[in-house]
């Protein structure tokens, strides 16, 4: 038995959410340990957010040589066809991947936070076992912070497993599959979904619900719809997935109008969504609150049980990183003594489709919930210069705003590259602008960004590009 | 370039320390020979101090409502040439080495930080000599709120920087008004909102009122803080008792109205005041006692043969109390031109020392405003002091019907201790008379 270790705050899980608090615990002077099974990132930065972004990028590379070599391209660029090496792609990226890694256990050791690689299990609120390669390893703490993370979904009746993949899966493909069936035209599906189709494969997308995106509105979902008719990835809403057939190399549906059929995938990547980590680290000892299947907390973090706070995924939606990441910086400031508590006007979520999707705030109908009369302006890209020298003509930029004082409440956007635009948007929301404030800040030209300036103007019914 | 220091002057005879309670100028400013530096106050009166030279403001000596001592220096000059300062003054005279007064005397707060600066106070306008200084305010500019108040548990808007702001100070921005666009809360409505305390609270939401829990802070100076004083002492020495009295004045105001038509041009308009003068002259020749100075501490009662009669009049900085001297020795019209006198050089801050002071019994009058009755505290150390209230035509009854009188209550006070209740009711009763049928007063 190894001898036991004590700290003041505890941290399980080094994803986005347990780095960043055990970073700033340690910047704080907290004596802080930090627990990890795995490698240090969690999802985001080992199969998540950055791996996906990654072969999103190569994808979009690739897509557009083979565009530019088909002849297609109005640049008149042309060049012979050519060939993706796959392997060589994904090391690529998992190169990124292990470039990070090093670089958060580096922060981590800058902040003179020791990891502690196992798995932990909960002995009671304050006690943690880890078991590590060399044996158990009891960690005792004044706090405690679960930052656990989330998990892929799995269907019941068509487990990970074979050709049935998860999106970990899907970004660890050392081979292009040539068919491939995605149940589930969420956020992820289609992302992954888009960046094979750009790859060559043959996509088919399985949703149940009407429309694709369904959690975003129409508007802002059509050019993605119209983008992937043009990449030759077949759409099926309505659409229910049954199984796998026996040999495994279709995927059963059963379509709106209840007839079964088969659509041919050497690989099925399921994302149904993802499921806060509750289960095999002891929780149960602790009986903490849920909310729902996740663990509830309160505007600190803090869980039911005193000393023991919850951050990131396991917590609740959005299950997104940078709300993680704020939550775990909140918690460790509030375990050094700081007053703080969860107090942002927005988490901005990007949709890495092509054309990216980006929302912040509010969309229109949840602002007409809390304002009796709103003023939406969109500005389409069509009407943007710099779109156009960039084929990205595709979308546009909305914002949502009170009628009678003109605070922005929400922006949405969709078009190519538009996720670097959440920055700006997501600033304006937390510093409380105005429409008028938006409109009075110089945007730089020529800029995908005007859009933004043009699409308040509009809302004060006053566009000038337009 | 040279230093020129100006000590307090003697400001009057056997004055030795006065109450600095203005500044007409700060550090800094460039000043005139003859500019007024400031002003003082000794126990009655404001003396202005004017510039002997000319120059630049280096330094002030003293703050507002610090009692300084007679030849203390209370401002440096820069000035051409020489000046007055010798090196050796220059180490005695440094801030916060130099006490104004001795520290007995020194009745003000302690002088604060020399870097407080003290804005001159705004003039008058006249360019009349300005009266001592009463209360010196000195308020936080309160911000006014325009953004729209929040309906009830509505997420502040302020940026991350104030609501960070706001956590570290304890604060729920819920509870703050937002100044900014769209009613954003600023870093400076939170500073107002601290400084205005925790329990500015939101009714506003509901009614739009709202409360204000700002507190200004005035420095009791001046010659606030000698009534303050005088009152003071008067309550804790003095046990009052208070008799009223009413009195039929209408004969008393067909002769005044008579008397004010037939008056020549060089003839005062006579109010009910010198009425009331020589009816006191005339009472107190009866009864001696109430015109009297009661020197509790020596146990010694000081009865006057002249009749100085305080007058309190009210001035834009409080309460100051002029004396008609020798009351016994002016007739009516003399009475009632130096009631006047007194009034306007008492509103004017010009009355004197020697104005301000030497009362013998006193006279107080709100009759102009209204009011049925007032309990007048006693000018100390006089041992009496007659209120005037209001005239008012009431229905009297004569013994066969009701007729409309002119009705005056005069609301008397008397020193307990050396006056007996039975001595004041037969003096009010001896004004009664004599007010009731004015040609007593001037008969007999």
């Amino acid at each position: 038995m190894k001898k036991d270790m004590t700290c003041k705050l505890l941290v399980i899980g080094a994803g986005p959410g347990g780095y960043v608090a055990a970073i700033r615990a340690g910047q704080l002077g907290i004596d802080t340990v930090i627990v990890e099974a795995k490698k240090a990132g969690g999802t985001c930065l080992n199969v998540g957010c950055i791996p996906s972004k990654a072969l999103i990028h190569a994808a979009e590379e690739y897509e557009k040589v083979v565009h530019y070599a088909e002849g297609k391209g109005p640049l008149g660029i042309s060049l012979t066809a050519p060939k993706l090496d796959m392997a060589k792609t994904i090391a690529w990226k998992d190169d990124i991947v292990r470039r990070l890694n090093n670089g958060v256990a580096g922060l981590l050791k800058k902040a003179k936070v020791p990891v502690v690689h196992g798995w932990a299990r909960f002995k009671d609120g304050k006690t943690v076992e880890v078991e590590t390669e060399t044996g158990p390893q009891i960690v005792r703490a004044e706090h405690v912070i679960i930052a656990t993370g989330s998990a892929p979904v799995e269907l019941p009746f068509m487990p990970f497993g074979g050709n049935v993949i998860s999106s970990t899966e899907a970004l660890a493909l050392k081979t292009l599959p040539a068919t491939m069936a995605v149940v589930g035209g969420g956020y992820i599906g289609l992302e992954l979904g888009i960046a094979f189709a750009k790859l060559g494969t043959k996509v088919t997308v399985v949703e149940a619900e009407s429309r694709i995106l369904p959690q975003y509105d129409a508007e802002l979902t059509r050019p993605v719809a119209k983008r992937l008719a043009d990449l030759g990835v077949t759409v099926l809403t309505g659409v229910k997935a049954k199984g796998v057939t026996s040999k495994g190399d279709a995927l059963r549906i059963e379509t709106a109008s209840g007839d079964e059929q088969k659509i041919e995938a050497d690989k099925i990547l399921v994302t149904v969504g993802r499921k806060p980590l509750t289960e095999g680290w002891g929780l149960e000892e602790l009986d903490l609150d849920r909310a729902g299947k996740f663990i509830k907390i309160d505007d600190q973090c803090r869980t039911s049980m005193r000393g023991v706070y919850a951050i990131g995924d396991v917590t609740g939606e959005p299950m997104l990183a940078p709300r993680a990441m704020a939550q775990g910086e909140m918690v460790a400031e509030i375990v050094a003594g700081n007053k703080r508590s969860w107090d942002k006007r927005c988490v901005p979520a990007i949709c890495f489709t092509d054309p990216e999707i980006v929302t912040v705030g509010l969309s229109p109908d949840e602002a007409r919930k809390v304002s009796p009369e709103v003023k939406i302006g969109i500005f389409p890209f069509t009407a943007n210069g710099r779109a156009m020298t960039m084929l990205a003509e595709e979308g546009f930029v909305r914002v949502v705003a009170r009628a009678d004082n003109h605070l922005v409440l929400g922006i949405q956007a969709v078009g190519q590259g538009i996720s670097e635009m959440a920055a700006a948007f997501g600033l304006a929301i937390e510093m409380g602008a105005r429409l008028e404030d938006i409109t009075g800040t110089i945007h730089a030209h020529p800029t995908q960004g005007e859009g933004f300036h043009e699409a308040c103007l509009k809302a004060l019914g006053h566009a000038l590009h337009i | 370039m040279g230093e020129h220091t100006i000590k307090l002057p003697d400001v009057g005879e056997g004055v030795a320390e006065a109450e600095l309670v203005e500044w007409h100028v700060k550090v800094g400013d460039i000043v005139r020979e003859d500019s007024v530096l400031g002003a003082v106050m000794t126990d009655k009166a404001t003396v202005e101090i004017p510039s002997p030279v000319e120059g630049e403001v280096l330094w002030l000596g003293a703050e507002i409502g610090d009692t300084v001592a007679v030849g203390s220096p209370i401002i440096r000059l820069k000035v051409e040439g020489e000046g007055n300062a010798k090196p050796i003054d220059k180490l005695e005279d440094q801030p916060g080495e130099l006490k104004p007064a001795e520290p007995k005397a020194k009745l003000a707060t302690p002088a604060k930080a020399a870097e407080e600066a003290i804005d001159p106070p705004p003039h008058s306008g006249g360019g009349g000599p300005h009266s001592g200084g009463g209360g010196v305010a000195r308020t936080a500019p309160t911000p006014s709120f325009t953004g729209a108040p929040r309906t009830a548990g509505e997420k502040a808007l302020a940026s991350p920087a104030v609501r960070l702001a706001a956590k570290e100070a304890g604060v729920d921005l819920r509870q703050v008004t937002g100044t900014g666009p769209a009613g954003r809360i600023t870093h400076e409505d939170l500073d107002a909102f601290i400084a205005r305390g925790p329990q500015a609270a939101s009714r506003a939401a509901a009614t739009g009122l709202q409360p204000d829990t700002s507190v200004t802070e005035i420095k009791v100076v001046g010659l606030r803080r000698k009534i303050a004083e005088k009152m003071a002492k008067a309550k804790q020495r003095i046990p009052h008792i208070t008799y009223v009295e009413e009195i039929d004045v209408t004969a008393l105001e067909d002769l005044r109205a008579s008397l004010n038509k037939a008056k020549r041009a060089d003839q005062p308009k006579l109010t009910i005041l010198p009425f009331l003068m020589r009816a006191l002259v005339k009472a107190v020749k009866e009864q001696p006692a109430l015109n009297a100075t009661f020197d509790d501490d020596a146990g010694v009662i000081h009865q006057s043969g002249g009749v100085h009669i305080g007058m309190a009049a009210q001035t834009r900085n409080g309460l100051v109390v002029a004396t008609v001297k020798h009351a016994e020795a002016r007739d009516l019209w003399d009475c009632g031109a130096e009631v006047n006198r007194l009034a306007e050089a008492a509103k004017a801050g010009s009355a004197t020392r020697e104005e301000l002071s030497g009362s013998t019994i006193t006279i107080t009058s709100l009759g102009a405003i209204g009011g049925i009755v007032t309990t007048p505290v006693i000018n100390y150390p006089e041992v009496a002091i007659v209120g005037v209230n209001k005239i008012a035509i009431r229905p009297m009854w004569d013994g066969t019907a009701f007729q409309p009188r002119k009705m005056m209550n005069l609301s008397c006070g008397f020193d307990h201790r050396v006056i007996d209740g039975w001595d004041a009711a037969v003096f009010v009763q001896r004004l009664k008379t004599l007010l009731e049928t004015p040609a007593m007063i001037f008969v007999g």
